[in-house]
């Protein structure tokens, strides 16, 4: 590793730590806030620390929505959706980056192109769609068109380039099936960006809301957490209930979270890797 | 165990035709190298072998059996690339196993040949290593020993060598001789060291412009080069031509003087003379003068390139006693050694003419 010159170095470091502190605030706030009561959440100055250990305010989420059930409503579709994005993004990425057809610059291009479509533009059409097939107010109807992604396919792509024919080459003499290369020797040479497409695919299809709020049509029993938190702020007519919607927020962000902290040790571990190799 | 043939195969790239119509017989067992200039199509020809790559035309046979549509798997080979492209997150073990496993072999038959390989080759230790922390020497090992576990009818190299350095190389090609010793199998090997290939090869197979410019054993292609494009890649240094005319009598050179025709005569006109760098005498009295443009000691032999009268170059390969100096003049003549003559397209004609 390159050592920076002491002043630079103190100064990026100053600057890291400025940022760390920046982004973890709200989220250290939304954690204290949880276990306030109601009337220490609404005190002026603002105080930080509770009084006590309440946790009241998570029992009482679970009395306004189905804490359990929008959790679990939530990991199937961030799950599933992100296999999906997963498998198809490896399948398409690879032939786009080592096969040779006709077309396929067009092709790309296209799907390229659909990246900058704004998502608003698609809700209805798609909804149309989803709707039409009898998917609407079911998961079924919020997981299926995320099944396969531009982005996802894309990233892909430009990381399965740089995977070396010879080693595909191999695997092909070695007996192995395209789904066999794709799976068991392209994938395990690009863990890193995997883990990547994985951790933005679950977090985003975790945190999503218009598009589950459209298909699912008040079917709030299929309501993933974002959404059962909404109807936590407009809890109580109005008048907000802090603490209570901190702790459904707390809720909501935990599991992406351990995800982050799971995954993140694939980063780590590539970018150590690639020290080494110099 | 098989043989391969391949029968008018060709191979475009869109309008590039870069092999056409190849006719090639490897006969089970026999250990074939295929040579040539980069660009040449070698690698291309070995990957349609392989099915890599699909045949333009033609028709491909290993083991009798018509293979043009098989998968690589359901033809019998194995293949060693000159990257090695060993799997990066396996171990060796894992890099031998791999391919037994999705032929769905037995555990106790995948380790008893993954042992019998490790050990032929010396790798027993590096089992449970990555190849990364391998040397390039040991990362080739473990390449052949993926192949060979695979008890494949033949065995594919695409200059498996040309990664190592020069001690190494020379090493690793007689541990690939011997292997070829011990397992018979029919082997197809690419370089574009001819080294290798005069060493390695029961056959050399020459290509060039997306033909087989010939093919047979070194020695033959060596002795009798079937044009000057063989002439001149066979052999280091390689050969020099040198631009001749046959009379009624005698072969002119002017810069050489003149030879005798061979038996058999020639057909008047231009041809060229392929002289090996070893069958030029220096310093003989009655030769043409020529002058000394470099000096290459090579302790055993000396290298010296010479440009004759016309401004024409060649290189005679003499043994170390006498002093030269670069910029003087010298007399130059051919040898007792054979002379070839090759006609104006470049077709060898006769036997090597001898010396007057
Ligand atoms: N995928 C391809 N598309 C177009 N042309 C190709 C492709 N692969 C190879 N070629 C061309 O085919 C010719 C033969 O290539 P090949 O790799 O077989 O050469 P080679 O004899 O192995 O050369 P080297 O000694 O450099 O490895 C080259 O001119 C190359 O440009
Ligand atoms: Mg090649």
């Amino acid at each position: 590793m390159t050592r920076l010159p002491r002043p630079t170095h103190g100064l990026i470091l100053l600057l890291i730590i400025a940022l760390a502190v920046a982004s973890a605030f709200p989220l250290v706030w939304m954690v204290l806030s949880s276990f306030k009561t109601p009337e220490e959440s609404m005190q002026t100055p603002p105080v930080w620390i509770p009084g006590s250990l309440n946790l009241s305010a998570y029992g009482a989420v679970s009395e306004v929505i189905q804490a359990g059930r929008s959790l679990w409503n939530s990991a199937v579709i961030a799950t599933v959706t992100t296999t999906g994005i997963l498998v198809t993004s490896l399948m398409a990425g690879f032939a786009f980056a080592k096969y040779r057809f006709r077309g396929r610059n067009a092709l790309f291009a296209v799907m390229i192109a659909t990246m900058f479509l704004p998502p608003i533009v698609t809700l209805i059409p798609l909804y149309r769609m989803v709707s039409a097939m009898g998917f609407s107010a079911s998961l079924v109807g919020v997981i299926l068109p995320n099944l396969a992604n531009a982005f996802g396919i894309f990233l892909m792509r430009q990381f399965i380039a740089g995977v070396p024919d010879d080693l595909i080459d191999a695997a092909r003499v070695d007996g192995a099936s395209e789904l066999r290369v794709v799976f068991s020797v392209v994938a395990p040479a690009i863990v890193p960006a995997i883990a990547a497409l994985a951790l933005f695919a679950f977090v985003y299809h975790w945190n999503t809301y218009l598009w589950p709020l459209t298909v699912l049509q008040g079917a709030s029993e299929d309501y993933p957490i974002v959404l059962s938190l909404g109807r936590l702020l407009s809890y109580n007519r109005g008048a907000m209930n802090t603490p209570l919607v901190m702790a459904g927020a707390t809720m909501a962000v935990l599991p992406p979270l351990v995800l982050f902290v799971f995954l993140q040790r694939f980063f780590v571990d590539s970018m150590v890797s690639a020290a080494v190799k110099g | 165990m098989a043989d391969v043939r391949l029968d008018k195969v060709s191979k475009s790239y869109g309008a590039a035709e870069v092999l056409k119509d190849i006719d090639l017989s490897i006969a089970d067992g026999e250990f074939v190298v295929f040579v040539g200039p980069s660009g040449c199509g070698k690698s291309t020809l070995l990957r349609i072998i392989a099915g890599l790559e699909d045949l333009s035309g033609g028709d491909l046979l290993i083991g009798g059996r018509r293979v043009n549509d098989a998968s690589p798997k359901e033809r019998g080979i194995a293949m060693v690339f000159q990257s090695y492209a060993l799997y990066p997150h396996r171990t060796v073990r894992g890099n031998m196993e791999f391919g037994l496993k999705l032929s769905r072999m037995s555990r106790a038959e995948i380790d008893a040949r993954v042992m019998r390989a490790a050990r032929m080759l010396q790798i027993e230790p590096l089992l449970e290593r990555r190849p990364s922390q391998l040397s390039g020497g040991q990362r080739q090992r473990v390449a052949i020993g993926r192949a060979i576990v695979r008890e494949p009818a033949v065995f594919l190299f695409d200059e498996p060598l040309s990664n190592l350095d020069a001690a190494l190389r020379v090493d690793t090609r007689r541990e690939i001789a011997d292997l070829h010793r011990q397992l018979k199998t029919t082997m197809i090997y690419v370089t574009h060291d001819q080294v290798e290939a005069m060493t390695l090869a029961d056959k050399i197979v020459v290509l060039h412009d997306g033909h087989v410019q010939q093919m047979g054993s070194p020695l033959d292609l060596y002795n009798a080069p079937a044009n000057v494009f063989v002439a001149g890649f066979i052999g280091s240094p390689r050969m020099n031509l040198i631009a001749a005319e046959a009379g009624a009598e005698r072969i002119e050179t002017g810069v050489l003087g003149s030879l005798p025709l061979p038996e058999g005569g020639v057909p008047a006109g231009p041809l060229t003379l392929g002289i090996r760098p070893e069958n030029l005498v220096l310093g003989a009295a009655g030769g043409a003068e020529a002058q000394v443009v470099l000096i290459e000691h090579l302790g055993d032999e000396i290298l010296v390139e010479l440009k004759l009268a016309d401004g024409q170059q060649a290189v005679a390969k003499i043994a170390p006693g006498l002093s030269l100096t670069v910029g003087e003049t010298v007399t130059v003549a051919p040898g007792d050694g054979p002379v070839h003559l090759f006609d104006a397209a470049g077709r060898r004609i006769a036997g090597p003419a001898a010396k007057s």
